[in-house]
């Protein structure tokens, strides 16, 4: 199917790009590790407060890098008029979209993986056993901050202000993923089982979609001229 | 006819303040600090009605192209913010003699406060932009990303901690609250209702005019 | 392809918040021809070629390309028009065969290996396909810019500039493409402010001055002189 082959194609594009110049992801490794002697200086000693704090900081670190991340995703296309050549090539755009989503998501949860074994490494944490329900609980909650961030992304793109705005625009709307996270995030690594926050999960399966679904439908609107 | 209902939305006002103030019987544990329940609750009401407005005009715009329903979801947006710093400055008003602090991170301010960034992010998009057309492109696809993310937010951030009144108002069946109190909040639950749209039809139409002077 | 016009706009306008670019632009090309249009800067001629390209919408007017509307059909009208901008629409980190792969696949085609390399060659990029393009000169980025054509057959160019930063062999070699291009019967209308090169292939100037166009007359028998002249005459005047 066309469409499914362009969405690929966009994906595949990003992959390579990222793969050749390593960019985002040296930085956004420098940044995670960065944040986490930030945490310690500013929180640490108190090894039960820290635990305590886990799951926010977490997420904390998860959300900040992955402004910085998306902030950089329509990047390539600023230059050469690239953005214009995606609006110019017939067919759907939300195809353009879905693949840039993709990719957000797969970089996102990267640094992720990265941010949770260095904190499980550095404050000395067992995570071990809630691998699985904490995987879940991140894409699910990846998956909702990829769909709005990519789409924001490329409304900001033409702005002259757009490191501020951005996040601005981005991170209010983002509360209802974050605050179902973290407190699912909590019960998990408490050892409670997913379905004592199956409310919260429910939440963020209908941000995934609403999200996902929204961009699908508007981001031609973004493109356009 | 905006005159008219300039009019109209300020007997209703007076009306109500002076229900609220005046005829509503002074509450037992709260004192009259509670009466300010008669402003912050149809702000909210308000506050809710705008930003669906905002929504439905950012489609219809989406979909048509037409400069009406952008001037519309603009003006709805600027009295929606308005009416939703007013629900959170009485919010606090209203906190502060009663649960001892200017700011409680209960469930309903805090949905409001959430929205009242989003929709001054809308604002701000809007000034950030030196295109109009483009501006009102992505000011639509805002609105209708914050007017969707409303249910999760008010879901979430409920789940999330109550300190809040449960709402009584809202109970299928039973209003459990005495006659005169229903009606005072009803009177005001208009006038607010009537005071956006005079609020919303002055700018559209002040909006009209600038883009003509433009154009 | 139909007998409809290749190019028409009529009556067209566009206008930014308080600044009237284009006002009341009329303007035909036909298959097989091509157009070069003039103006000073800031004329519109930016404006009017993206309006074309379905990348700007007007205030008011029709722009057509083969008889379908430049917002109404614009996914059509993208599938018969090749845009050449300032950029190139190249990725700087990917080689040129990658690039040309992204943008046929992006643009619906099917791909195949063979098919790319051959309209590489065709644009004298075969020895380059895989160097990245940050390695490339200004003229090799437009070359790869103009290989996508190949395979996506336009039946309409607009072109922004397009000799410009070109070095002498690379402007020739443009100027061979437009050549074969019309002669395919194909239809150009490019903007330009050199007298020399860009009017080469051009049947006719058309002028924009003042939100209009100002003068619309062959080329054949005009020296690049007497359409300096012209050009002095009616584009610096009105704006």
């Amino acid at each position: 199917m066309t469409y499914a082959r362009r969405a690929w194609i966009v994906l595949w594009k990003d992959v390579v790009t990222e793969r050749r110049s390593k960019e985002t992801l040296n930085a956004l490794f420098f940044f995670a590790l960065l944040l986490l002697f930030v945490f310690q200086f500013t929180l640490g000693g108190d090894r039960e407060r820290l635990g305590a704090a886990l799951p926010g900081l977490l997420w904390l670190g998860f959300i900040l890098s992955g402004i910085l991340g998306l902030g950089r995703t329509f990047l390539a296309e600023r230059e050469n008029d690239c953005l214009e050549g995606l609006l110019l090539s017939p067919g759907d755009k939300s195809a353009i979209y879905l693949g840039k989503v993709a990719g957000n998501v797969a970089l996102m949860l990267t640094v992720e993986a990265m941010l949770l074994a260095l904190f499980a490494l550095f404050f000395n944490v067992d995570v071990a056993g809630a691998l699985p329900p904490l995987a879940g609980v991140m894409v699910l909650g990846t998956v909702g901050f990829a769909a709005i961030g990519t789409l924001f992304a490329a409304m900001t793109a033409h702005v002259r202000a757009r490191e501020l705005l951005f996040p601005v625009l981005l991170l209010p709307v983002q509360v209802p993923i974050l605050l179902a996270c973290v407190k699912a995030t909590e019960a998990v690594l408490l050892g409670e089982p997913l379905s004592a926050v199956a409310h919260w999960l429910k939440l963020l399966a209908a941000a995934d979609v609403i999200f996902v679904v929204a961009g699908v439908l508007t981001f031609d609107a973004i493109l356009e001229g | 006819m905006t005159r008219g209902l300039g009019w109209v939305a300020a007997v209703l006002l007076m009306g109500g303040l002076l229900m609220a103030f005046g005829v509503a019987p002074r509450e037992v544990t709260q004192g009259n600090v509670q009466r300010i329940m008669y402003l912050h609750v149809p702000s909210v009401w308000v506050a809710y009605l705008a930003f669906v407005v905002v929504f439905v005009a950012s489609i219809a715009y989406l979909a048509n192209r037409s400069g009406a329903a952008d001037r519309l979801a603009h003006a709805s947006a600027e009295v929606g913010v308005i009416f939703t710093g007013l629900t959170i400055a009485t919010g606090a008003i209203w906190g502060k003699p009663t649960w001892g602090t200017w700011w409680t991170w209960d469930a309903r301010l805090t949905s409001v406060a959430v929205l009242f960034v989003i929709y001054l992010g809308y604002l701000l998009l809007r000034g950030m932009i030196e295109d109009p057309e483009r501006g009102a492109r992505y000011a639509a696809v805002l609105g209708i990303v914050g007017a969707l993310d409303m249910p999760l937010i008010h879901f979430s951030v409920y789940w999330w901690r109550t300190l809040h009144q449960p709402p009584s108002l809202l109970k299928p069946g039973s209003a459990t609250m005495p006659p005169i109190i229903l009606a005072a909040l009803l009177v005001n639950f208009v006038a607010f209702s009537v005071l956006y749209v005079y609020f919303v039809a002055k700018r559209v139409r002040l909006l009209r005019r600038e883009q003509e002077a433009f154009a | 392809m139909t007998t409809e016009t290749a190019i028409r706009v009529s009556g067209l306008r566009k206008a930014y918040a308080g600044h009237l670019v284009l006002d009341d632009v009329t303007l035909e090309v036909q298959a097989g021809e091509a157009v070069a249009l003039l103006g000073a800067n800031g004329a519109g001629k930016t404006t009017l070629l993206k309006i074309l390209g379905t990348l700007v919408r007007p205030t008011r007017g029709e722009p057509r390309v083969a008889g379908l509307h430049c917002v109404r059909d614009a996914e059509a009208v993208r599938r018969l028009v090749g845009v050449l901008g300032h950029g190139n629409f190249v990725y700087e980190d990917l080689t040129a065969f990658e690039n040309l792969k992204f943008w046929t696949v992006l643009g619906g085609h099917r791909v195949d290996a063979g098919a790319l390399r051959a309209a590489l060659a065709q644009v004298d990029l075969d020895r380059f396909a895989d160097e990245r393009v940050r390695t490339f000169s200004a003229g090799m980025k437009r070359r790869l810019a103009l290989a996508r054509f190949v395979l996506s057959r336009p039946r309409v160019l607009l072109l922004d500039e397009p000799f410009a930063s070109l070095d002498r062999r690379a402007g020739k070699w443009l100027d061979d493409y437009l050549h074969a291009f019309k002669a395919g019967g194909g239809a150009i209308l490019m903007s330009t402010h050199s007298f020399g090169r860009g009017l080469g292939v051009a049947d006719r100037a058309a002028i924009l001055a003042g939100g209009r166009i100002a003068l619309d007359t062959p080329v054949a028998g005009l020296g690049a002189d007497d359409v300096r002249r012209l050009y002095d005459l009616h584009a610096e005047d009105g704006a």
